[in-house]
């Protein structure tokens, strides 16, 4: 219980701190929605006495004398609208001051977040799920700042009560003492309410999370489900956990309706005690009824925006978590660092790829590359063969510096990667991955990624990777929009294109990470046979020589592919265990042929068994 | 037989044009439960409201007899006001609480259902009317705007009712006082009531915009993220911050601009009220000259101006609120409305009998909506018993015969028919129990491998799935797993491998034990050894059935019974491998050459 009660201590403190930060990153806006809201208090108060003038100047006087001044209507009118103007730009300055810098911390929180996920080294990407990196550079952002809105009003509200229990004073000692007792009651009220409310609120978030959960994943295995007929269980564990959040929600709902009345009925109770209080000293002589009316008047004004700061206390919470989370990645720390090297420029052929006794452990406990070591002449093909797990991804990772290795080193015409400076590596090798990931954007933009590249070689990219058939049949060619992640085409449709994103930098070394494994075969066989054929007319440009060529490293299951390499390295457990031909390595190694032969020796056993 | 149907790809319904009214009305209709109570609730608001009277009177009360009253402050008079204030406080409260509480459990229970109810409806939808919605959206209409909707309902809705109510209110006691002074009023309050609709259309527009940013952004953040590896093998750090620095401002400018809205339409509010009072002094007074008027009745009503301005100003508030809303609602609605062109014919339909099944196209011709036919005038029969495979180019449209036969989509003309019946007049939950789609993707739920498997048959122990696994010849596989059934396979099955989710899916059709298997054979490469026991399972699980096959390989169409060989919509070849192949120019004998290159580099 104490601990609870410590707990909460800590995040009203800790959202004051988060709050801080806001205020010494925006404090322009700050300050103007805070005068806005002060303005706005102020003249919520002022309101009673122009009131209080006219009738007091104005209306009394009019009708005592039968006549008037036009000059005094005129005050009126003037003090009046005066009084309205200047509060409308109160409201104004608050509102909009209080929104902007909302907005505007949103926008810088996730701005330094972004900036981190472009610089942290991918390993801390690897260890972080998408799903969390997502929220923290949205949802955690949005929630780390909702108090940014509730603030002026709330600070507005501690000026306005100041000037009123100041006047409250001013009016009657006694009287103002009564009354304040209900800010105490208000307070503790408030309290209570978060006590009993946060649990079920922060619930209720959970399940919301949950309920969101399952409509995605029923969504995407939408297929599965109607092919299975399971709608009805589908909608079955929807709507237990739909349940569950309504049940949650009536219950913080009848928490707030118990609450709700009583925080607005403590004022209320508090005027009527002032009240008995007063006429009794007005009997006795101690102070005058008008004071009376005043106190009670400044009692209901000021009580009911005490809950502005019960609003602005209730997003704490939620506003704490969500800094926590952006925070850690605001603070994570390791970056990849360059150095000053440079690749030869004006080199078109292939780069001598050289693999020294890599290392590499994800984590200690089972090391992924354990003394890899191979070499890949400029133009030559080699092709990285092995079970599932063997290291090859691990390993076309290191090969194009998205890790770096344990020890060991990745040499690219003789330079260490370690030692080139930032965006050299990508100017010369070009990394295909399994995943095709596309960008929201153009299929033009998707291949070229902003370099300059003229559309006939976008097209001749497009034609090597066989995707050119496709994309001149989509409604606007290149300019088509692919949308989010490129979900309106196939997976091979996005491989092709990752390949031609690859084919036209020209890159010199280019590492295929299982690249067409989502292509038909056929459509493989194509594209392998003009991969090919662009580099035999390389090569024939060249004068024969192999070091017009860009070299290729590829990994693969299908045998067409691996038939391909000049040479194979069979990796298994994270070591070579074989090198040479194709052909040389299913003579030598039992080992090898099992693996890429596997399909077919069962067919053929099969076959025979008939 | 042949009757022509309507391309099944219908698009999601927006519910754009849903008009506000209509949104609330249709919003009723499906969900009966806002309706229950609804006159004792708003009772309750009324009786709640009158606690904001009380303690005005009791003031003015105090003032006139309990202070000033002819015998001086009388302390006897001032207590018993104030009992009966406080009870008249208590009594309103409680009215207050119950209010609320009805409230929530009415406007939760009732969004529950609508939530459930669209649910439902998205998969009732065919996959095509789907896929017209990005998921994130789709998923949100049953999610984050249903929450809008239950946000407004409980802490809106009511309140603005009653501040309509405490406006007429406020108007009857302004006209008893004085007609003129309550005219005065009005005419201080029109230029805000008349700019209402022009700011909720605004506002409308501003959030349109702001619900698109939010998308954009979203989609923005998850580029770094998703696409990590790409970013940085490609060097494109600079373009990627420069694309979601773009986001971040337009979402930060959409923001601010609906808040300008907001906050003008409420800042008018106050403009108007001190207008009204300014108004209300100086006609009460020129009206005092005519005779018509006290001192006492002009302070009066410059309170009961303030009772006026109180409600105008919270119900102006909600009204904007209410965009947003009402917006939300008309999305969640939207889905409902969206009609399912797969009819289900139900408990009228036709029941498939159990036993292998023959398969009928009758002059089936299929195309999507807008596009050019994909399958054309396709006539053929498959014997029950018997495997097929459907080979073809891609793009030959031999994918569409696997989404036709278990009716996923409906022929544009012709019709499919499963033991001589018309797919469209076989009961649902029958069709589903004796065809099966292994689709190319084996998509799995975040759960265990049981729990995936029984997907397929909801009632399977495990000792029926490892039975199952046994006949299938993957038992070796499932035992090697760390955890064996009870292993997790992850988000989307990603914690396997790909030709592991590919076993999980065969297992899970071979426990549907389906009468008709239709099969689009996955092209994805895996590693070999596993591609050796897929390849058995699915010889297994072929056995005693009838199977339509998509096939991609060369084993599969060498072991079929029948080759349909597809090209352009059309099929044109038919027969046995070892027939076909001999055929010299043929498209298959195309097809087979390529298959053979990729297996020839031995």
């Amino acid at each position: 219980m104490a601990e609870d009660a410590d707990l909460r201590g800590t995040t009203t403190l800790d959202g004051f701190r988060v709050l801080w930060v806001g205020i010494k990153r925006e404090p322009r806006v700050f300050t103007v929605a805070t005068l806005g809201a002060v303005l706005f208090g102020v003249l919520t108060v002022a309101d009673a006495w122009v009131l209080g003038w006219s009738t007091q100047n104005v209306l009394i006087p009019a009708f005592e004398n039968g006549e008037i001044g036009t000059d005094l209507l005129v005050w009126v009118v003037a003090l009046f609208m005066a009084v309205a103007i200047l509060r409308a730009v109160g409201i104004v300055a608050r509102r909009l001051g209080g929104g902007i810098m909302y907005y505007r911390m949103q926008s810088h929180t996730r701005r330094g977040v972004t900036r981190q996920y472009l610089s942290l080294p991918m390993e801390w990407h690897q260890r972080h799920p998408t799903g969390q990196l997502l929220s923290n550079a949205y949802s955690d952002v949005e929630a780390a700042w909702s108090p940014v809105m509730p603030l002026p009003m709330a600070l507005g509200t501690v000026v306005m009560m100041v000037i009123a229990v100041i006047q409250m004073f001013v009016a009657d000692v006694v009287m103002a003492i009564v009354g304040l007792l209900v800010f105490p009651a208000v307070v503790v009220a408030n309290l209570l309410y978060q006590r009993y409310a946060s649990p079920l609120m922060t619930r209720a978030q959970g399940l919301r999370a949950e309920v969101s959960e399952i409509a995605h994943e029923s969504f995407d295995g939408a297929m599965v489900v109607k092919t299975l007929g399971r709608e009805v269980e589908e909608t079955d564990r929807f709507r237990a956990k739909a349940h569950e959040l309504r049940d949650v929600n009536i219950r913080a709902g009848r928490i707030r309706a118990v609450f709700d009345p009583a925080l607005a009925s403590l004022p209320s109770l508090g005027v009527l005690v002032v009240l008995a209080v007063g006429v009794s000293r007005v009997a006795s002589g101690a102070t005058s009824a008008g004071d009376v009316v005043t106190v009670a008047y400044l009692l209901t004004i000021v009580s009911f925006p005490i809950r502005a700061i019960g609003w602005l206390l209730g997003e704490f919470p939620r506003s704490v978590v969500g800094y926590r989370r952006a925070k850690a990645v605001l603070d994570a720390e390791g970056n990849m660092p360059y150095g000053d090297d440079l690749l030869p420029r004006g080199e078109v052929g292939g780069a001598l790829l050289q693999v020294e006794d890599l290392h590499y452990a994800y984590d200690t406990d089972a090391p992924l590359l354990r003394g890899v070591d191979f070499e890949v002449q400029p133009g030559r093909t080699v092709a990285l063969v092995g079970a599932t797990a063997s290291g090859k991804s691990t390993l076309t990772s290191l090969l194009t510096r998205l890790v770096d290795p344990d020890s060991g080193r990745v040499r690219i015409d003789g330079h260490d990667v370690k030692g080139l400076r930032k965006g050299e590596l990508p100017r010369d090798v070009a990394l295909v991955p399994q995943t095709a990931f596309m960008f929201d954007d153009t299929v033009r933009d998707n291949v070229t990624l902003g370099a300059d590249v003229s559309d006939a070689e976008v097209w001749s990219a497009l034609r090597t990777a066989q995707a050119d058939g496709f994309v001149a049949a989509l409604p606007h060619g290149l300019d088509t929009q692919l949308g989010e992640r490129g979900t309106s085409l196939s997976g091979g449709q996005r491989q092709r294109l990752s390949l031609a994103r690859a084919l036209v930098r020209r890159p010199r070394l280019l590492i295929l990470d299982d690249a067409t494994s989502a292509v038909d075969p056929e459509v493989e066989a194509r594209i392998l046979a003009s991969l090919r054929d662009d580099r035999s007319d390389n090569v024939g440009d060249g004068g024969g020589a192999s070091g017009s060529a860009a070299s290729l490293v590829v990994v693969a299951y299908r045998k067409a592919t691996i038939s391909l390499a000049d040479e194979v390295v069979h990796l298994d457990e994270g070591r070579i265990v074989g090198r040479g031909t194709h052909a040389e390595l299913l003579v030598s190694s039992p080992a090898y042929a099992h693996l890429v032969n596997a399909y077919e020796v069962d067919a053929d056993a099969e076959e025979a068994a008939r | 037989m042949s009757t022509t149907a309507p391309a099944s790809g219908t698009r999601m319904d927006s519910g754009e044009d849903i008009g506000a009214i209509a949104t609330i009305r249709l919003g009723m209709k499906y969900s009966p439960e806002l309706r229950e109570g609804l006159r004792f609730t708003l009772f309750l608001a009324v009786v709640a409201s009158c606690g904001q009277i009380v303690v005005p009177i009791a003031v003015q009360q105090t003032l006139d007899r309990g202070l000033n009253g002819p015998d001086g402050p009388r302390l006897d008079f001032v207590a018993w006001m104030g009992v009966l204030a406080a009870i008249a406080i208590v009594v309103t409260s409680i009215a207050s609480y119950a209010m609320t509480s009805r409230l929530f459990t009415v406007s939760e229970r009732g969004l529950a259902t609508l939530r459930t109810k669209a649910f439902r409806h998205v998969h009732d939808l065919p996959l095509l009317t789907q896929n017209t919605e990005r998921r994130g959206a789709l998923v949100s209409r049953v999610t984050s705007d249903v929450d809008q909707v239950s946000q407004f309902l409980v802490f809106g809705g009511l309140i603005f009712v009653v501040s309509i109510g405490q406006m007429l209110v406020a108007t009857v006691l302004m006209l008893v006082y004085s007609w003129q002074l309550a005219a005065v009023v009005w005419l201080c309050f029109l230029p805000l009531f008349l700019s209402i609709r022009w700011f909720q259309k605004k506002l409308s527009a501003a959030y349109t915009v702001v619900r698109h940013q939010v998308g954009v952004l979203l989609g923005a953040i998850s580029e770094p993220v998703v696409g990590a590896a790409v970013v940085r093998s490609y060097g494109v750090e600079d373009r990627t911050q420069a694309r979601i620095d773009t986001a971040i401002q337009d979402w930060q400018d959409a923001y601010t601009h609906a808040q300008t809205y907001t906050v003008t339409s409420f800042s008018l509010g106050g403009l108007s009220a001190g207008l009204a009072n300014a108004g209300v002094i100086v006609i009460g007074v020129l009206l005092g000259f005519a005779g018509d008027m006290t001192p006492g009745r002009v302070l009066a009503f410059a309170f009961l101006v303030t009772l006026f301005v109180g409600p105008v100003q919270m119900g102006t508030q909600i009204l904007t609120d209410a965009q947003n809303a009402i917006a939300s609602w008309r999305r969640v609605l939207g889905i409902l409305e969206t009609p399912a062109d797969l009819i289900d014919p139900g408990p009228d339909g036709e029941t498939l009998p159990r036993g292998p099944i023959d398969v009928r196209f009758s002059d089936v011709t299929f195309s999507y909506p807008d596009g050019p036919p994909v399958l054309r005038d396709v006539d053929l029969a498959i014997a029950a018993g018997t495997r097929v495979a459907i080979v073809g180019e891609t793009g030959s449209g031999k994918s569409t015969f696997a989404k036709l036969l278990t009716r996923l989509m409906d022929p544009v003309d012709g019709a499919v028919l499963l033991d001589g019946v018309d797919v469209r007049r076989i009961e649902a939950a029958s069709l589903r129990r004796s065809v099966v789609l292994v689709p190319q993707e084996g998509f799995l739920f975040d759960d265990t491998i049981t729990a995936n498997v029984r997907y397929g048959k909801l009632d399977a122990t495990e000792d029926d799935i490892r039975a199952s696994a046994v006949q299938l010849g993957i038992d070796d596989w499932l035992s090697g797993l760390p955890r064996g059934l009870q292993t997790e396979v992850g988000q989307r099955g990603e914690s396997l491998s790909a030709g592991e989710r590919q076993l999980v899916a065969l297992l899970r059709a071979h426990l549907a034990d389906p009468d008709l298997l239709v099969l689009d054979e996955a092209t994805s490469a895996v590693d070999p050894a596993l591609e050796m026991q897929i390849g058995r399972a699915l010889e297994r699980l072929m056995q005693s059935r009838t199977s339509v096959t998509i096939a991609h390989r060369l084993s599969t169409a060498e072991n079929a019974d029948e080759v349909i060989v597809v090209d352009k919509g059309r099929v044109v070849q038919r027969g046995p491998h070892a027939e076909l192949v001999t055929q010299a120019g043929s498209v298959y004998s195309g097809l087979h050459r390529s298959w053979i290159a990729q297996h020839s580099h031995h």
